[in-house]
């Protein structure tokens, strides 16, 4: 399968570049980020707060397969219809801060778009960190895994 | 010079890497590892071992005790940690796609 989302990290910078292109025309794209309704279905979170407007701001809670609930805020700095969207994001009860984002949405063709993401951290040991969180939750999970097995044989 | 196959080895473990998770985050001492396995002290020692020997953990003495910290370089070596949260950003803007082409023939 084609690889469509890129990542540009470089080594040691406190920032990192995702780039996508979509089978989509842009206002398109750009709805999928201002609309509740949209949001909640593709980031698979809870939209408690979504003001897509400058000086706007957002709040997302997703629940995890435990019950758990994790909190996302943010203040939404410049809104340009289907052009642009300024913002910072910030994981609650979490150690990284906030980070600003720059969200930028561009026609290719009058069905085809790009997204580029360019996110700014505080410290690139922040930067790394939030990298490698999936990495770090996909270990977690076949431990998990490892471990229930482990406790099934030991329990028959 | 095969080390770089023993580190390979190493990670295989899902115990040593389950260990590697833990000290991710903030180093600690063997005890302090060793209670969260359900596993004998011994054999956490020796997955400690192991991951010491081929420098994916470092060891650090602070007073009488010695912690066990990330070796961030030889971490890196191994795996590309930039893929899973590629994936994670690929799989949600799929995601996204789809939707946002059945929202358009609506």
């Amino acid at each position: 399968m084609e690889i469509k989302t890129k990542i540009h990290a470089a080594d040691g910078a406190q920032e990192l570049t995702i780039t996508r292109d979509f089978e989509l025309p842009v206002h398109l794209l750009f709805r999928a980020y201002t609309e509740a309704s949209l949001v909640e279905q593709w980031m698979g979170t809870k939209v408690l707060k979504l003001d897509s407007e400058p000086h706007g701001s957002y709040r997302f809670e997703t629940t995890d397969p435990k019950g758990n609930k994790h909190g996302f805020h943010g203040t939404i700095h410049a809104f340009v219809q289907d052009s642009s969207i300024i913002r910072t994001f910030e994981m609650e009860n979490a150690p990284f801060g906030p980070q600003l984002e720059f969200l930028d949405f561009e026609p290719l063709t009058g069905d085809t778009c790009r997204l580029t993401m360019h996110v700014v951290y505080r410290t690139a040991a922040i930067r790394d960190q939030i990298l490698k969180l999936p990495f770090a939750q996909g270990i977690n999970m076949a431990h998990n895994r490892i471990q229930e097995l482990l406790d099934t044989k030991s329990n028959p | 010079m095969n080390l770089r196959r023993d580190v390979f080895q190493a990670i295989a473990d899902p115990t040593r890497r389950a260990i590697l998770m833990l000290v991710a985050s903030q180093a600690m001492t063997a005890g302090a590892i060793a209670a969260n396995f359900n596993t004998a002290r011994p054999t956490v020692s020796r997955h400690l071992h192991i991951l010491t020997e081929c420098e994916l953990l470092q060891q650090e003495q602070t007073g009488r005790e010695i912690y066990y910290h990330l070796n961030p370089a030889k971490m890196k070596e191994i795996a590309d940690f930039i893929e899973p949260f590629r994936r994670m950003w690929d799989d949600r803007f799929s995601k996204l796609e789809s939707i946002m082409q059945q929202y358009k023939d609506k």
